[in-house]
């Protein structure tokens, strides 16, 4: 066990993998000699040669296409993109080719394509720098999609990820990877050494794709979200002194609805929180698959909380971000509902 | 797998310290390389991509058929303009370091390329600039203060708070809006300048990426449609040999220039000393004239030297040797130009000192206004409400519920 932060465990799952695997490759921006502009890969070219880490020209259409094609033929390639707000460019090697690839050629083919980027706000990176993209993915039918909200669940999901034969985008939610955030953006950062979640296993150890994660107990109500808002949610919900489950999704694609309505049914109430805009946001889809799982059990309407639909802004940082004061809001608006 | 592999990885000349190594730049002397007709054939126009032009020479005596016709004042204007945008970034880089502002990129030594460039176009030509062309923003007389006050995201910010520092633009100007994605605004200029084309028009576009944004697809999207159609384009690219931490040979610069990448589509392409203002100023001028002409695009590669960090949040001593910019053959475009016009006898030591002082107080001055307007830290603040503007032309009645929504949540809490 050490104490790692969300960096040092994504490295650490990086190192285990391409250890165990040496079909493991990695290929992005800036992620060889220098180690990436997050030091997620830092050092691992100097252990594995610049064969198996690879420093790669801008254009993350080519790093995903050229990604699939290392993939197609027998090595394991994990792809960073610099940030989730550039992966667009590799859209259509996403959705017309990885997503496909197995389905379209009557499961002869296929990529174990792993795609790691950094994303949502916090970090006053205005819009080039802050997007939370993930909803554009979960609608593809044939990648996996993921985001973890601590050290250990990042190393665990990261090295199934890459274990997985099927192609995964792996987000990181980056104004966590030095420290869980509350929303407060004031107060002193603190460190993952203070947080559970921070204590990270050295060696090889994997956390299946699909499970959500049940990180704190109540029988009021449910919140559910994942990512940074998990943090963000939990200070709320101190501070509201409710009693609530709150359920990190982890896995995004594919969903534990088990985990998820077994919750809802047993309190009654709902609330989703993400940093993406609401509107056709992943919250949608909780909220739909609540709503028709747990219907009957329901005492409130389910209540999204969410960015505001505008591009993402700069000055107004804290004003879009979903802080505890809007999870404070919808929490009083579930409770005072009849 | 076997252990031995035949992919070639690329490798930079020199790595932290070892010694700076610029063997692999290709040079010319000044003046050795001759100026075709601007309605020479791409073929007849070959040479230049595999050559270097240069105007001054070490000792800044301007030489060859590329001596552009500029008057000494011009070039004093220009002396300038590279010295007023270095004061500029250097006044915001502090900025950055105090905290006012979140987040910085200098054009260090590649002053030349943004100035040269924008004193040899026309006003109604249309620029299509990348992150690191603020000199084009000075040059076309966008103020100071509004540059600064996009910085820093304050109640006079052109963006409205929307948009991280440098991301600029002057609509009156002919300035488009920088993006932060790599090479999307090449693609752009080319499709003004087919609008030009379509409309009868003789303004022509130009546009800028990096070396490392050459990559991207919409570079060869950019090349592509401006070789089918012939369009008044002048296509930069600002080699300054790094991008972030990977050196030009990661963007495929190791065994050909940059200048060559049009030719299998019949683009001229000029590979020009981009520190060397005159050169610059001069093969623009070719290029925009041939564009004028009807002759199409030309694909210009400046070699320069990123002389400073990326940016802000990066520290190039991890990845390149520390001195590596004092050993780049071609020198600092400012004391080049500098040294060309003491030679003249236009310009002295004093005159220079002079006016570096004079443009720190007026760089002083307008930073002192622009944060009175207010800062990241410090009020006036922005309205909130402009949070929902210009998402579409009218606010929908959804955004004006959340509008309301957000106010009456800050209204709680205050
Ligand atoms: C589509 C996209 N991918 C990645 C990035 C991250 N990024 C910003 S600048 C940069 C390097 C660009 O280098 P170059 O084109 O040489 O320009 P320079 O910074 O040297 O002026 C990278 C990778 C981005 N902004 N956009
Ligand atoms: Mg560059």
């Amino acid at each position: 066990m050490s104490q790692m932060n969300m960096i040092q465990a994504i490295n650490s799952a990086l190192d285990v993998v391409m250890e165990k695997d040496p079909t493991v490759i990695i290929l992005g921006e800036d992620v060889g000699y220098f180690g990436g502009v997050f030091r997620c890969t830092d050092g691992l070219q100097a252990k594995y040669g610049e064969h198996r880490v690879i420093d790669a020209p801008i254009a993350e259409g080519g790093i995903i296409g050229s990604a699939i094609g290392i993939g197609v033929n027998g090595l394991r390639p994990v792809a960073e993109i610099q940030f989730a707000d550039y992966i667009y460019p590799g859209l259509d090697q996403i959705i017309s080719e990885l997503a496909r690839l197995r389905y379209r050629s009557g499961g002869e083919y296929f990529s174990p394509v792993t795609i790691r980027a950094p994303c949502g706000g916090g970090i006053r990176g205005g819009q080039t720098h802050s997007q939370s993209p993930e909803a554009l993915f979960t609608h593809l039918s044939g990648v996996k999609t993921v985001m973890p909200s601590s050290p250990y669940d990042a190393k665990g999901l990261l090295i199934s990820a890459i274990e997985s034969n099927d192609p995964v985008i792996f987000f990181e939610p980056k104004r966590i990877y030095n420290g869980p955030f509350d929303g407060d953006p004031n107060k002193p950062a603190t460190p993952w050494s203070k947080h559970p979640a921070g204590e990270v296993p050295d060696g090889y150890y994997s956390i299946p794709l699909g499970e959500a994660a049940v990180v704190e107990e109540g029988d009021e109500l449910s919140i559910i979200t994942y990512g940074t808002m998990v943090h963000v949610a939990q200070a709320a919900v101190r501070n509201a002194g409710v009693k609530a489950d709150i359920i990190d999704v982890r896995t995004l694609v594919p969903l534990d609805v088990e985990t998820l309505t077994r919750s809802v049914k047993k309190t009654g109430r709902c609330l989703i929180a993400h940093e993406a805009s609401r509107f056709s946001g992943y919250g949608a889809e909780l909220s739909a698959t609540i709503q028709e799982e747990c219907f009957w059990h329901l005492e409130a309407p389910i209540e999204r909380v969410a960015g505001w639909e505008t591009p993402y802004p700069h000055a107004f940082e804290w004003d879009y971000f979903p802080g505890q004061d809007r999870i404070l809001a919808g929490i009083r608006s579930i409770m005072e509902a009849v | 797998m076997t252990s031995k592999s035949r992919l070639h990885i690329p490798r930079p000349s020199a790595r932290p310290g070892e010694a700076p190594d610029f063997s692999y730049l290709s040079l010319s002397e000044a003046g050795a390389v001759s100026r075709p007709a601007t309605s020479a054939t791409a073929s007849e126009a070959e040479y230049l991509a595999q050559n270097l032009v240069r105007v001054m020479d070490d000792d800044g005596i301007a030489q060859g058929d590329w001596i552009p016709d500029l008057s000494p004042e011009q070039k004093v204007e220009a002396l300038r303009l590279m010295l007023l945008t270095r004061e500029y970034d250097n006044r915001l880089q502090r900025a950055q370091r105090q905290g006012k502002i979140s987040f910085y990129m200098q054009s260090l030594g590649e002053e030349a390329v943004s100035i040269g460039q924008g004193m040899a176009l026309e006003a109604g030509d249309m620029l299509f600039p990348a992150y690191r062309n603020q000199g084009l923003f000075i040059l076309r007389n966008t103020s100071l203060v509004d540059l600064m006050c996009q910085c820093l995201s304050n109640t006079r910010d052109m963006c409205k708070g929307r948009q991280m520092p440098v991301m600029y633009h002057n609509r009156k100007g002919n300035l488009f809006s920088v993006s932060g994605n790599l090479a999307t605004q090449y693609p752009h200029a080319v499709g003004w300048a087919m609008a030009s084309a379509i409309k009868g028009e003789d303004h022509i576009a130009a546009s800028w990426v990096g070396d490392g944004s050459t990559a991207e697809a919409d570079f060869h999207y950019a090349l592509t449609f401006a070789a089918v159609y012939q369009a008044p384009v002048i296509l930069n690219v600002v080699n300054n040999q790094w991008a972030i931490s990977t050196f030009q040979g990661f963007a495929g610069g190791e065994r050909r220039p940059f200048a060559a990448r049009g030719q299998g589509l019949g683009i001229p392409g000029i590979r020009v000393d981009g520190n060397d203002l005159l050169a610059v100023y001069a093969v623009t001028q070719w290029a925009a004239k041939r564009a004028r002409e009807g002759g199409g695009p030309t694909l210009i590669e400046h070699v320069t030297y990123r002389g400073g960090a990326h940016s802000t949040s990066d520290d190039p001593t991890r990845y390149r040797p520390k001195d590596e910019w004092q050993a780049f053959p071609l020198g600092d475009p400012v004391e080049r130009l500098k040294k060309h016009l003491v030679n003249e006898g236009h310009w002295s030591d004093e005159q220079h000192e002079a006016l570096k002082e004079q443009l720190k107080e007026t760089v002083m001055a307008a930073w002192k206004e622009a944060i009175s307007y207010g800062t990241m830290t410090e009020g006036p603040m922005l309205d909130v409400s402009i949070m929902f503007d210009d998402v579409y032309e009218e606010v929908p009645q959804q955004l004006k519920d959340q509008c309301e929504e957000l106010i009456a949540l800050k209204g709680t809490l205050s």
